[in-house]
């Protein structure tokens, strides 16, 4: 039973969903931005303190499904001591390579969500 | 002999094997599987008898002609309609609503008011957002109780001189309540107001007859009634209709035309410019043949204890949510419902797996998941061809479903 939702999603999306890292608030907070996945409705917000041109800290919160989750928790991690340029040019794949999982193309919004929300966040 | 049994064998997509199961098909209210007769008619019409049709003056215009109408004959009929006038094809459900938006909304004066519901799917929403936004006029609606039920003293409090059109569904796609539609169609005609009335969850599934529900128009899909995609029709009381200035030009819909003004065709030609879905109303035309084979009132009652099963099983499971009027209440063929502690979406992933296809998000009614509180749900809707082991399966399913993920 479990080893058909390993096979569906992979167990780092299992596992962060579970126990995401970077879920929370963020009172520091400089930049914030939200948006939705038009097919679903799930909803992320990503939240940065970004000082020195540099990503201090990441968090998000929001309404999402396992993917969405796994892919914000990831997004949050990667960009983390980051500079701002550098986290800007963060790419679908670099998620994708993380998450270790064939997500396919009706869940790709799923995954690519949050780095669409990190990019708003991070425009000046 | 149950009726699932008796439809199966004409379904052959019902055969599919799903990720290793056979498929459990719980999504035809979004869009019906097509038995065998429908595909064939498609067929055979392209096979032997296409042409455009109406003005090629030969063998096979004749022949697609004389198709084309006959279908509108056979949905006059199926629909208890006074006339063949009064029977418009469209796209679907979402044209035959922007069609009666677009030309009540030339209409409409600042101050006006168009009444939907909070149920209502986006199709009936949107477009009278924009015929009211370029007007004046506001959208306003009246919101759903507890049980899923519409308010009906709230009904009555928003109806009144203002009130131009009020627009609502038949059967809710989520919560599969069935409005009252001679009901809130005469409150609205005493104020003088227009009745648009979206069918699309009400027409393959319950016997319809309008000349008793007293609305002014009518509108459904092919495809979610076992025919085929991009026809669906748009029913008008014919005064209704002749009251209509058409918004959409172009050949068919005239009788003369000048360089600078024309002369509108009879109905219902006035409302279908261009070349029609010729072999999408012949389909449709065999999809009424197998309905009205089987009945539409045995139809209703095969679907009518689907969803009663349905809600009483998914409610005995813990952690499962249904949503909308409890089992004793008569629903369309439509249950929504979620799982503790899942997203709607990992719930109908984790189904697919075993073969079972719900439909998960917001359903095109994020209205309504607002009042309900929830970002989406999943649900699982039925036709001819559902059965009861079907339901058995889902929610064996989802008894184990909160320890997979």
């Amino acid at each position: 039973v479990t080893s058909a939702a390993g096979a569906l999603y992979g167990e780092v999306i299992r596992e962060r969903w579970r126990r995401p890292r970077h879920r929370g608030e963020l009172p520091a907070a400089t930049a914030v931005a939200e948006d939705v996945n038009p097919l679903c409705g799930d909803r992320v917000r990503m939240l940065l303190h970004v000082a020195e041109g540099t990503v201090r800290a990441a968090r998000f919160t929001g309404d999402s499904c396992a993917i969405c989750t796994a892919a914000a928790d990831v997004v949050a991690e990667l960009v983390e001591g980051r500079t701002v340029a550098e986290a800007a040019r963060l790419a679908p794949d670099d998620v994708l390579g993380v998450l270790q999982a064939d997500i396919r193309p009706t869940r790709m919004r799923c995954a690519t969500l949050p780095i669409s929300v990190l990019q708003q966040a991070l425009r000046p | 002999m149950k009726m699932d049994e008796q439809t199966r064998p004409d379904f052959p997509i019902l055969d599919r094997i799903v990720n290793g199961h056979r498929l459990v098909y719980l999504d035809s209210a979004a869009s019906s599987q097509k038995p065998r007769t429908v595909i064939e008619a498609m067929s055979q019409y392209y096979a032997t008898s296409h042409a455009n049709v109406h003005r090629s003056i030969h063998t096979l215009g004749e022949e697609a002609t004389a198709l084309y109408e006959m279908a509108r004959d056979r949905v006059q009929r199926f629909i208890g309609a006074a006339s063949r006038e009064e029977v418009v094809f469209t796209r679907g459900t979402t044209d035959g609503i922007n069609l009666v938006a677009d030309a009540v909304g030339r209409t409409l004066r600042p101050g006006d008011e168009i009444l939907i519901t909070d149920l209502e799917h986006h199709s009936n929403i949107i477009p009278w957002q924009m015929a009211a936004r370029d007007r004046g006029a506001t959208v306003r609606s009246v919101p759903v109780t507890g049980e899923g039920l519409l308010d009906l003293d709230a009904f009555e409090r928003l109806l009144g001189p203002r009130t131009r059109v009020v627009a609502f569904a038949h059967v809710s796609n989520v919560l599969g309540t069935i409005l009252p539609v001679a009901r809130l169609s005469a409150q609205a005609r005493r104020v003088g107001a227009l009745t648009v009335v979206d069918g699309a969850q009400a027409a393959p599934h319950l016997p319809l007859d309008m000349s008793s529900l007293e609305c002014d128009f009518y509108t459904f899909s092919s495809h979610k009634m076992l025919g085929p995609t991009g026809v669906g029709v748009l029913w008008g009381r014919r005064a209704a209709l002749e009251a209509l200035e058409p918004t959409r030009g172009g050949g068919e819909m005239i009788k003369e035309v000048w360089i600078d003004r024309a002369r509108w065709n009879d109905l219902p030609w006035r409302f279908e410019p261009g070349t029609p879905p010729i072999a999408e109303a012949v389909g449709l035309m065999a999809a009424i043949e197998y309905l009205e084979k089987l009945g539409m009132e045995r139809v209703a009652e095969h679907e009518r204890a689907l969803a009663r099963q349905t809600v009483e099983v998914l409610q005995a499971i813990p952690g499962v949510r249904v949503y909308g009027p409890g089992a004793s209440v008569d629903r369309g063929a439509v249950v929504a419902f979620s799982v503790e502690g899942l997203h709607p979406h990992d719930v109908a992933a984790l189904l697919d797996q075993e073969g079972i296809a719900v439909r998960a998000g917001h359903h095109c009614a994020q209205p309504l998941m607002r009042s309900l509180g929830v970002v989406g749900t999943a649900r699982a809707s039925f036709s001819v061809y559902s059965s009861s082991e079907e339901v058995s399966l889902l929610a064996h399913a989802l008894a184990s479903l909160r320890t997979r993920l």
